[in-house]
């Protein structure tokens, strides 16, 4: 695969190289020719897409460097996915400190969007627990950066979207663990504000996710179900997970996304998580990534691919903004098979173009339904504009440009770091 | 700091492993599984930069690096040297493993004679002169596995690949003797057979269904060492299908694309 993970009809690139080995230089590239890395495509829109033109698979690049199981310090090569860094670390009671809603990402596409995970109240994003990097330039040089040693590009690169160069290593800082469990509760709610409320109270608690029933019509608008979580200390068994069997095999013609199945799945899935069962005890595999089980799940979406729209807006009326949204939603009556709300915390990453913020973060997917799709989101765009918000590069493939310049105000100092030979489909987009 | 839990994923093995060709991603990925449980490891590799980046990874993944060392394994004076060296630095081997190959063009192989005795001395002659080297060494011991990774396209000629084809044919019947030379022993020999593998020897090459990763055959190919398979296809679907090839008639064969 060399494409994103939302399938929208985005240009290829012209050429996918592959990279095996750390010590390798990066590929000639005629003057008109410009470079992209790529990990392993989980970005859903054209942010990993570099059409028309190159870009590298850093697959390859998936091998340990040194394993301190005394400081829980890891250093890698770029391309080895958390999955495999957590099959190696879980054993020796270690965990990697922030986890996005997959495991199959790699350590270089997790640092260039610096990812957030459901702890980001606790722990800020991946960019906080990044140690120091070596990325490989297009004058040919290795440049290694840490908070302190060529600074600014350190920063760059945390959340850079690839630009900034090709990371070839990391180090990473690890959280120690006694348990492969986790403890969780969920919680029913039903308006947004209940949800505000909810989140405040459950600060203490490591992580915190909800889901929305986009599918509770007028006065339910805004239910769901709060999932709040911590590592247990109840078992001594320290297992990592196991590798996804079933998978969606082929591409369906049409999404089977559509009103009638997300209101079946809604229903069946609040009515299962609404009954207050209190605690529960669980691997932290089906917890961190329910949707891992099923391998490629995005293609039930079928060949139009689909988007996702994720926001962070502030704090103070973001409950508001976020109503707003999803009576959005509800009265274009279409039809969102995962929406995720949570509440970000204080902690900034060092990355200039860090999506994270303190406020209140929507993620919601539709299938592409063209025209019709484009307008919905665009009448989300007015609405997250005005309160001050943010979209999330990693899941885009449409926002204005306008919306990028207000949401990232260190644009301008990001921009004097970017290496002149990097580019993507998504840059060239929003620069013009 | 250190997190309380103890490392319980398998148990602690000093196994003793000589590895010809520990550079390969096939064996990289083996190699991965011995080193999680602590094995010991004698390395030999024709590029030193690559060699030291599989090094690095397999000690962080808990393995022992008791030496390593370097040269083109058609330079076939130095097997019996990395052999000796190996089993003195070890102590003794409890497993070896030849991994080296690579896949030439089979039209280069037809007009070029140098690109077709490149191809044998790759996947022959330094196989097969190394696989006797190790055999004498676990004869002297009475015991332990060699494992040496020949392949499906050593099954039948088919003619868009019998240069190499023909040479992992060679290393299959090399194998087919020791066999016989060590049946009763306690000396075991392992012939592994994989199908296609994505790796950097097939990255050129379009993957499909039927392509199955490293990482996925990785498993199968430590559990026919552990129980001294004589023959082991990985992923396991390719014993199948080899059948069916072999059956194939000669004409119906030579119209096929393959
Ligand atoms: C099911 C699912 C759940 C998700 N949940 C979350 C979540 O909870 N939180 C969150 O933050 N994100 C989430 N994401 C998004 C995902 O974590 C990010 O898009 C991540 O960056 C993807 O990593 P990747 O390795 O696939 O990189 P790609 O998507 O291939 O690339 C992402 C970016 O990283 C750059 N890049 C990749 N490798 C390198 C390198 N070696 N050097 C320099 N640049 C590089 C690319 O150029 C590109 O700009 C989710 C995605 C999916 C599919
Ligand atoms: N991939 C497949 O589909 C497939 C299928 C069937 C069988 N196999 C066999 O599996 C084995 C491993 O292949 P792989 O897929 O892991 O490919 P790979 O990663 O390219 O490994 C091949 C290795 O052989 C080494 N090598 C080749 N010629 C050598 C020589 N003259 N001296 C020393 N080392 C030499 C290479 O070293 P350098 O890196 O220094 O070049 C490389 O480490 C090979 O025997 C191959 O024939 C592979």
């Amino acid at each position: 695969m060399n494409g994103s993970w939302g399938g929208l009809p985005i240009a290829a690139a012209d050429r996918i190289l592959e990279r095996d080995w750390r010590f390798e230089t990066l590929p000639k590239l005629s003057p008109t020719d410009s470079v992209l890395p790529y990990g392993l495509g989980r970005s859903y829109g054209d942010s990993c897409i570099n059409s028309h033109a190159t870009q590298i698979s850093t697959r390859r690049l998936n091998r340990l460097i040194r394993f301190d199981a005394q400081q829980g310090l890891l250093q890698c090569e770029a391309g080895i996915t958390l999955d495999e860094i957590l099959q190696v670390v879980v054993p020796h009671g270690w965990f990697l400190p922030v986890l996005p809603g997959t495991r199959f990402v790699t350590l270089g596409g997790a640092i260039a969007n610096d990812v957030h995970g459901k702890n980001h109240h606790h722990a800020g994003s991946f960019g906080c627990h990044v140690q120091s990097l070596t990325l490989l330039r297009s004058d040919g040089e290795r440049y290694r950066c840490t908070p302190q040693e060529n600074a600014a590009l350190f920063a760059a690169t945390i959340g850079g979207l690839g630009l900034t160069g090709l990371l070839v290593s990391a180090e990473v800082k690890l959280v120690p663990v006694s348990s492969d469990q986790m403890e969780v509760e969920d919680l029913a709610f039903s308006s947004v504000e209940e949800f505000g409320q909810l989140s405040r109270d459950s600060t203490e608690w490591e992580y915190n996710v909800s889901w929305i029933d986009t599918f509770a019509r007028n006065g339910q608008v805004g239910r769901g179900i709060f999932s709040r979580a911590r590592h247990a200390h109840n078992s001594g068994t320290l297992k990592p997970g196991r590798r996804p069997r079933i998978a969606v095999p082929i591409t369906p013609p049409v999404s089977l996304i559509n009103k009638w199945t997300v209101d079946v799945f809604n229903r069946a899935y609040f009515a299962r998580r609404k009954q207050n069962k209190g605690l529960q005890y669980t691997h932290y595999q089906p917890y961190f990534f329910p949707l891992d089980g099923i391998a490629n799940w995005n293609r039930i979406y079928g060949r139009k691919g689909f988007y996702q729209y994720q926001c962070v807006v502030p704090r103070v009326g973001g409950e508001a903004v976020i109503e707003a949204l999803l009576r959005e939603v509800n009265r274009s009556g279409a039809a969102s098979f995962l929406t995720v709300l949570k509440e970000f915390g204080e902690q900034r990453s060092p990355g200039m173009l860090s999506f994270p913020r303190s406020g209140l973060t929507l993620a919601i997917d539709f299938p592409n339904r063209g025209e019709r799709t484009r307008n919905l989101l665009a009448s989300f765009d007015e609405i997250v504009q005005s309160a001050g918000g943010a979209l999330y590069p990693a899941k885009d493939a449409r926002m204005p440009a306008t919306l990028f310049t207000s949401g990232f105000p260190r644009l301008q100092e990001f921009v004097s770091e970017i290496d002149p030979k990097f580019s993507s489909t998504f840059w060239r987009r929003i620069q013009q | 700091m250190k997190g309380s839990g103890m490392k319980d994923s398998g148990m602690k093995s000093d196994t003793r492993i000589l590895v010809f060709g520990a550079t390969s991603a096939i064996c990289h990925e083996v190699l991965k599984l011995y080193a999680a449980q602590g094995a010991s490891f004698f390395l030999v590799a024709r590029n030193h930069d690559k060699l030291g980046a599989v090094t690095d990874d397999l000690v962080a993944r808990g393995a022992r690096v008791d030496g390593s060392c370097c040269y083109d394994f058609n330079d076939w004076e130095q097997h019996e040297v990395a052999v000796r060296q190996g089993a003195q630095n070890l102590g003794a081997i409890d497993i070896a493993i030849v991994a080296h190959g690579t896949l030439p063009e089979q039209a280069q192989c037809e007009s070029s004679s140098a690109a077709l005795k490149a191809c044998m001395d790759d996947n022959f002659t330094s196989a097969a002169i190394v696989a006797e080297a190790c055999a004498q060494q676990l004869s002297r011991q009475g015991s332990g596995a060699l494992a040496v990774v020949s392949s499906v396209a050593g099954d039948r000629g088919r003619k868009s690949n019998y240069a190499y084809g023909a040479a992992k044919a060679g290393i299959d019947t090399l194998l087919q003797g020791l066999q016989g030379r060590f049946s009763g022993s306690g000396v075991k020999i392992v012939n592994i057979k994989p199908g296609m593998i994505i790796s950097p020897m097939t990255a050129h090459l379009k993957h499909g269904a039927i392509w199955a990763t490293a990482a996925d055959i990785a498993p199968d190919i430590q559990k026919a060492i552990a129980s001294g398979r004589k023959v082991c296809y990985v992923p396991g679907y390719w014993r199948l299908i080899m059948f069916v090839i072999r059956s194939l008639p000669t004409t119906l064969l030579a119209k096929l694309p393959i």
